[in-house]
């Protein structure tokens, strides 16, 4: 699997939610795209993640 | 001969002096700029000079500040940024900064949002006055812009954005700028925007706190329709509080990568 261009070994078959907790992000202050489409944050524990997907996380920090 | 007349090219058929073109096409006019320098001298006019006439501290037609913004741009930057409408999430230290620089560039539409009040503390970085305290910041930003370019629409939202009401709020704007301060909001709405608005493109931003060295503010394209302005790390915490440099660098960013995707340029 592809995380942020990098190529990442996906242990088992797991959530997106699952996965981002595994990687110790914070799941309230990401954003996610999966292939190219926006996760929204309700569909994080919904959506199982594969081999084949390439995702993007993006990070925010506090302060505007 | 022909001159520049306050954006408007003019063709004379007999020499003029500076004093003489006033009387007769602005006689109401009472600052010379000529060649871009102010002046009081009445000096003779020369095939290829620009000329301001204007009278102090008074509006000029819709026509005429147009004419003198547009070669201040170039004409294709003005006629693209004029057609434009621009969103701004958040009216604080960046969204209020970003919303001046983008009036001044002559934006055609503007979209304001935030729920809250001004209030002293914002002065520290926010581009509110002290005429503004007590007052919802959608209202302190539209009079300023009013004061800065009266012709952009200024549409104003006063409300707490969520993900329900972002795609509704911003909904034919060609970009939105990201400018919240919770870190939470930020990732809700960045996200409640690009599935709820297929073609456009958000400016967000993350880490512009402190004193730490500006040149750590970049502007990086994390995913194809998101662009991220900050240093990604330095949040807002005691100790680190919000500063107006490294906030208006950071601003600044995000109102020029603005720009660029209305130009048609998609990387940083």
């Amino acid at each position: 699997m592809k995380v942020n261009g990098k190529q990442v070994a996906l242990s088992k078959e797991m959530s997106l939610l699952a996965f981002l907790q595994e990687q110790g992000y914070p799941t309230d202050k990401v954003a996610v795209e999966r292939n190219g489409q926006i996760v929204p944050k309700a569909q994080f524990s919904s959506v199982t993640l594969m081999d084949s997907d390439q995702v993007e996380i993006v990070s925010f920090v506090g302060g505007g | 001969m022909e001159i520049s007349l306050n954006g408007k090219k003019l063709l004379l058929s007999s020499p003029l002096s500076l004093r003489v073109l006033q009387e007769q096409y602005c006689p109401d006019a009472d600052v010379f700029i000529y060649n871009g320098f102010q002046t009081d001298e009445d000096l003779p006019l020369q095939d290829g000079d620009t000329v301001v006439l204007i009278r102090r501290g008074e509006l000029p037609s819709e026509e005429q500040l147009e004419s003198m913004m547009a070669a201040r741009h170039t004409p294709f930057v003005h006629e693209r940024v004029k057609k434009a409408k621009v969103g701004i999430a958040g009216l604080g230290g960046l969204g209020s900064n970003i919303a001046v620089m983008l009036a001044r560039t002559g934006i055609g539409e503007l979209v304001l949002a935030d729920f809250d009040l001004v209030e002293p503390s914002n002065l520290n970085r926010q581009h509110y006055f002290i005429s503004h305290l007590g007052q919802y910041k959608t209202q302190a930003l539209q009079e300023q812009i009013r004061q800065i370019n009266p012709f952009i629409q200024v549409k104003t939202h006063t409300v707490r954005l969520t993900a329900q009401n972002a795609a509704e709020i911003f909904s034919g704007c060609q970009v939105i700028c990201e400018a919240l301060d919770r870190p939470q909001s930020k990732a809700e709405l960045v996200a409640a925007v690009l599935e709820g608005l297929p073609q456009a493109k958000v400016v967000a931003a993350s880490g512009m706190a402190g004193y730490g060295s500006a040149n750590e503010i970049e502007t990086r394209r994390k995913l194809s329709r998101l662009y991220l302005c900050g240093d990604l790390v330095s949040e807002a915490q005691p100790g680190q509080g919000l500063m107006a440099p490294r906030v208006s660098v950071c601003a600044g960013h995000q109102a020029n990568m603005v720009l660029r995707l209305l130009l048609g340029m998609d990387e940083p």
